[in-house]
């Protein structure tokens, strides 16, 4: 069974079902979405199976397959993954059935039919599991630049108002950061061929290399800019906000959830193994931006009316805590960083789909558009706050887990970095519950009120917070005010429900989840040179021991 | 007594089987009955041309130089005759398609008409069409073929003159706003003019300074010249300004966006994929072959000329309303990253360089993607004829999703995104040039990309995201023709960016230039 080509699979399989989604004939949307769902369900189903058939006591990468693509360019079709690369396609596969089942009630803007957001969705997600897969550095560039493809149909077709702006600019700040990346690989290809007579892209060749010191900091450098703006680090983040609101929610899900993620996977898979010097050299200038990030984003998130641009800023303090944990080098932070990858996956990813479920409710992003719903709607305010809860990192949820090992981790080496990102979390409360008391609790009000005609104030339609709390006070004089809201259908529950149990199992339980990525973190920091012997990390999460 | 130099007839087989259709062309067109004339030349010209491409591809491993040393037939030779015979065909698909213009045709009835008199009004309803194109043309592509293989300046120059003169008549013979047309082909002839002059000039400098106009023998001496060679220096300069010209390459680029513009859309499909191909062969050959060994006078010169091609070529695009024009500075900035593995000379093993080999594939790939872009180009028309303003595009991917599709594919592949053809060319020639430590240009030529990116999204943006116009345009559909055009085109797009493999492997056995 080992033999089974999973990780081809995991690529073929969306892809086929994309073009036959892509294919169908037109109007024929409810097919679309059925075939979306199975064929997503497969790739879990497969990413299982592969998890299975992986030895966490193996090989460093298993699964391997590799057939020669591009001959003269010294490229092989290589694939494999390491613990770290396989939860992240666990974390695909769980996300994907999920974003297809929340998107569908979707109606399309304009005449445009769900069949073709089904099949974009469908090619990103094969393109996610290549990017993740690859041990090839040639072919991970191929799919780091082919999954923007789909993402700006996405965000270009299904978005919002300004859906044209936020696709070109995600689409250049990505491009552009690629290109940086291109010279680096092209660069890494040329210094391979010096050092080993023959050029090559595979990943367990370039690892070996010693490369010199001035040009790996330039090739860090590529490779460094590439994903920190796709992760994204503060000064190049600027894209994620205007993506992260105007992307359809189950793109916006993709988007934070993994699209993203690629950014610190490669950190952890390429920048670290391949430049160890500059890695080292360079890591304290990595850490200002990480912390600057963690608490920057988290007094704009603070800021925000509109809650899918909060939801972006808090996941910009995220990867702040992320890219920390990697560049602490140490095994505990590292493995720390690489659980809250999949861990804010998860959380920040039911954050959008319960944020997206209210705006499918009251039709505007804006936070003061809504009030008082958990009354009516207390299932709705609790999966809220349970996302929430995970977001801000309380103890029980998983996000706890990986923020933890990543604070005691990087502690002993970076004492001063690691206390000032103590404060986001403080801030990341804030912004978390203020919120979620500003929409679910409270007197009802905004655009779910069910009288708003009778109400003396003006309608409260699109506008701020301010219109909104003059009807509220006004409100009472004229009728008992009501708000006519649905809470949660069985369909949103389906989509609710697993996101919950993950945040809680693995908040409670996420030893599988460690031993998996372990030996993946230790080999990438062995290959740093950082002492490898921290102390063997424990689960915080209480209740194992 | 003078004795007749040796020529190998199966060598040149690729030229005589092109020249052989144009003379026929010709003699169809003063005898042939004007009512299936058409239908004749067009089998003439793609009989033509389509032997040129089977006799190239026959003669691959070729390795010889025969009449009288004036031609070499080697790897690049014949590979860059393929190119250019198949390129040509399928532009010559593109002019024959009948079903797309109410007047049966994208050319003039009869060019000598003054365009806008009583007479002109009359042709344009009248269903004759014009026939000439396709001798000309079919000369046309005979000249870059000799062009690409001509192994001394002086037939170098006359391939010149022979591929440039029908270029310059077929550019005006638009049969839609005629004046635009006629003011490109003035423009083209005066400009090209100029450039032949050029490189005429250079010739006969080269010539005081080496006595010869051989390649291999300009090589010898210019391998000899110690210190003063001031003479050899300032021809090649001027040979370069020349060849730079047809390339259309920046600063020598100021025609391009006018004659794109103004020719009617098939042959700036013609022109933009077969003249560069051409151009790019002789720039290869003459500084490979002939100025191989004296690398220092010309690198500086290309350096800077491909940056500011590149430059030129991105930012000016950014601010075009017109997709031809748009198109015709996306060409200029292509010829900036072409010379970019022009200078990737020198890095291969034997000397030769990977720069030849990578140019090359670049060359077919940019080739294919352009007259395929220009293909779509035909199909979306309004009452004036093509529609090429931009903001006629708007919501053409709702409209008509399948040419919206292939539009947005070839965009994407001259965008250089991975998975296309634009991003395996890209990639060779950058990594050749990467090879041979030019790396800040690698470097500029990546942020040029991504400038240009930017022109190539905002037509998917608005074919995919705008809502469709009231009288926007139609989509023609196309007669065969054009399909089939269209069908080679996106399947060699598709096809080089997934699985380039053969083809870079044919690009680089063919790098080797004899002599």
């Amino acid at each position: 069974m080992s033999d089974f080509p999973w990780l081809l699979a995991m690529i073929a399989v969306p892809a086929v079902g994309a073009a036959g989604v892509a294919a169908l004939p037109k109007g024929r949307d409810g097919t679309a979405k059925q075939a979306a769902l199975g064929v997503s369900l497969v790739v879990l189903l497969l990413a299982v199976l592969a998890t299975v058939a992986f030895d966490t006591g193996g090989e460093r990468f298993q699964l391997t397959t590799s057939v020669p693509w591009i001959p003269d360019f010294g490229v092989d079709f290589a694939l494999g993954v390491d613990g770290i690369a396989l939860v992240m396609l666990l974390l695909i596969g769980v996300l994907v059935p999920v974003v297809v089942l929340a998107s569908w009630r979707d109606e399309p803007t304009g005449q445009r039919s769900m069949k073709a957001y089904f099949a974009w969705l469908l090619l990103l997600e094969s393109f996610m599991v290549g990017v993740f897969a690859a041990t090839d550095v040639f072919l991970f560039y191929v799919f780091f630049e082919a999954m923007l493809v789909p993402m700006y149909f996405l965000i270009g077709s299904f978005g919002g108002p300004r859906r044209q702006y936020a696709a070109v600019k995600f689409f250049l700040y990505s491009l552009v950061g690629g290109l940086v990346m291109l010279a680096a690989v092209i660069g890494l290809y040329v210094v391979s061929a010096n050092e080993l007579g023959e050029g090559t892209f595979a990943f367990d060749a370039l690892r070996g290399i010693e490369i010199d010191p001035g040009v790996q900091k330039l090739l860090f450098l590529g490779f460094f800019v590439a994903f920190a703006i796709k992760a994204p680090l503060v000064p190049f983040h600027t894209w994620l906000p205007d993506s992260g609101a105007e992307a359809p929610i189950g793109g916006a899900v993709l988007l934070v959830g993994v699209l993203d993620k690629v950014g610190t996977f490669g950190f952890l898979r390429y920048c670290l193994p391949l430049f160890p010097d500059a890695s080292r050299d360079l890591a304290p200038y990595v850490l200002v931006l990480a912390v600057a990030g963690v608490l920057y984003a988290a007094l704009l998130a603070m800021g925000q009316s509109d809650m899918k641009r909060l939801v972006s800023y808090t996941s910009i303090a995220h990867f702040g805590f992320i890219a920390l944990g990697i560049f602490a080098f140490t095994t505990e932070a590292t493995t720390g960083a690489v659980l809250y990858m999949v861990n804010h996956g998860i959380a920040t990813g039911l954050l959008f789909l319960v944020v997206g479920m209210l705006i499918a409710r009251g039709g505007s992003r804006q936070i003061g558009d809504y009030g008082g719903v958990a009354r009516q709607a207390p299932l709705l305010a609790g999966v809220f706050l349970v996302a929430g809860l995970a977001s801000l990192a309380l103890p029980g949820t998983n996000s706890f887990v990986s923020e933890f090992l990543v604070l005691i981790g990087s502690f002993p080496t970076r004492p001063v970095f690691t206390v000032l990102a103590t404060v986001g979390i403080v801030l990341a409360a804030l912004y978390v519950l203020l919120v979620y008391q500003r929409t679910m609790h409270g007197p009802p009000r905004g655009v779910l009120l069910e009288t708003p005609a009778e109400t003396p104030a003006p309608a409260p339609g699109g506008g701020g917070g301010a219109t909104a709390a003059t009807a509220t006070l006004d409100a009472p004089a004229a009728a008992p005010a009501r708000l006519r809201v649905a809470d949660l259908s069985p369909r949103e529950l389906a989509v609710a429900a697993p996101m919950v149990a993950l945040i809680i199992a693995l908040g409670v339980y996420p030893q599988p989840l460690i031993e998996l990525v372990e030996p993946a973190v230790a080999a990438t920091m062995s290959d740093v040179g950082a002492d490898p012997a921290g102390v063997e990390p424990e689960a915080p999460g209480g209740g194992t021991d | 007594m003078i004795e007749a130099p040796t020529l190998s007839l199966a060598a040149l087989a690729p030229l005589l089987c092109v020249f052989g259709a144009a003379c026929v062309g010709v003699l169809v067109e003063a005898f042939g009955p004007r009512e299936n004339r058409h239908a004749v030349q067009v089998a003439v010209a793609l009989a033509g041309t389509l032997g040129g491409l089977v006799t190239s591809l026959l003669l691959a491993g070729e390795r010889q130089i025969t009449a009288g040393e004036a031609l070499a037939v080697d790897g690049p030779a014949v590979f860059l005759q393929a190119t250019i015979a198949g390129l040509g065909a399928l532009s010559l698909l593109l002019f024959a398609e009948r079903s797309l213009d109410p007047a049966r045709s994208a050319f003039v009835a009869a060019a000598a008409v003054p365009a806008g008199s009583p007479r002109d009004r009359e042709l344009l309803t009248v269903p004759r069409v014009q026939t000439e194109v396709y001798p000309l043309t079919t000369f046309a592509i005979g000249g870059m073929m000799l062009f690409v293989a001509a192994n001394d300046l002086l037939v170098m120059f006359v391939a010149l003159e022979v591929l440039s003169l029908p270029l310059y008549l077929i550019s005006g013979m638009a049969r839609r706003r005629r004046l635009l047309s006629q003011e490109a082909a003035v423009k083209y002839f005066l400009l090209g003019a100029f450039a032949s002059a050029f490189f005429l000039y250079g010739l006969a400098l080269v010539y005081g300074a080496t006595g010869s106009i051989r390649l291999s023998v300009i090589r010898e001496a210019a391998a000899a010249e110690t210190g003063g060679g001031l003479l050899l220096v300032l021809g090649l300069a001027l040979l370069i300004v020349g060849l730079m010209f047809k390339a259309s390459v920046a600063p020598f680029h100021a025609w391009t966006p006018d004659v794109y513009q103004g020719a009617p859309t098939p042959v700036t499909a013609f022109m933009a994929a077969c003249t560069k191909v051409a151009a790019f062969g002789a720039i290869l050959r003459l500084l490979y072959v002939a100025f191989g060994t004296s690398e220092w006078t010309w690198r500086p010169l290309l350096y800077g000329i491909a940056i500011v091609s590149m430059v030129v070529g991105a930012v000016l695009g950014l601010t075009q309303t017109d997709l031809k024009r748009m198109l015709a500075y996306s060409s200029i900035a292509h010829a900036g990253f072409l010379l970019t593995g022009v200078l990737g000379y020198g890095s291969g093993p034997d000397g030769t360089g990977s720069g030849l080999g990578a140019t090359m594939f670049y060359l077919l790939a940019y080739g294919l993607a352009t007259i395929g872009v220009f293909a779509v180009l035909t199909l979306v028309r309004d009452g004036d004829g093509e529609a090429t303003h931009l903001s006629k595009w708007a919501g053409l991917g709702r409209r008509s999703p399948l040419t919206a599709a292939a539009m947005a594919l070839f965009l994407l592949a001259l965008a250089g995104i991975p998975l296309t053809s634009g991003f395996t060319g890209k990639f060779a020639v950058f990594r050749a040039a990467i090879d041979d430590g030019a790396w800040p240009l690698v470097v500029v030529a990546l942020l040029a990309s991504a400038v240009a990116a930017f022109f190539y999204l905002r037509v998917i943006v608005l074919m995919y995201f705008s809502e469709p116009a009231a009288d926007g345009p139609t989509v023609g559909v196309p007669g065969l023709p054009t399909t089939l055009v269209l069908a080679v085109t996106v399947t060699a797009t598709v096809v080089l960016g997934v699985l380039p493999g053969a083809v870079l492997d044919l690009a680089e056995q063919a790098a080797r230039f004899v002599g």
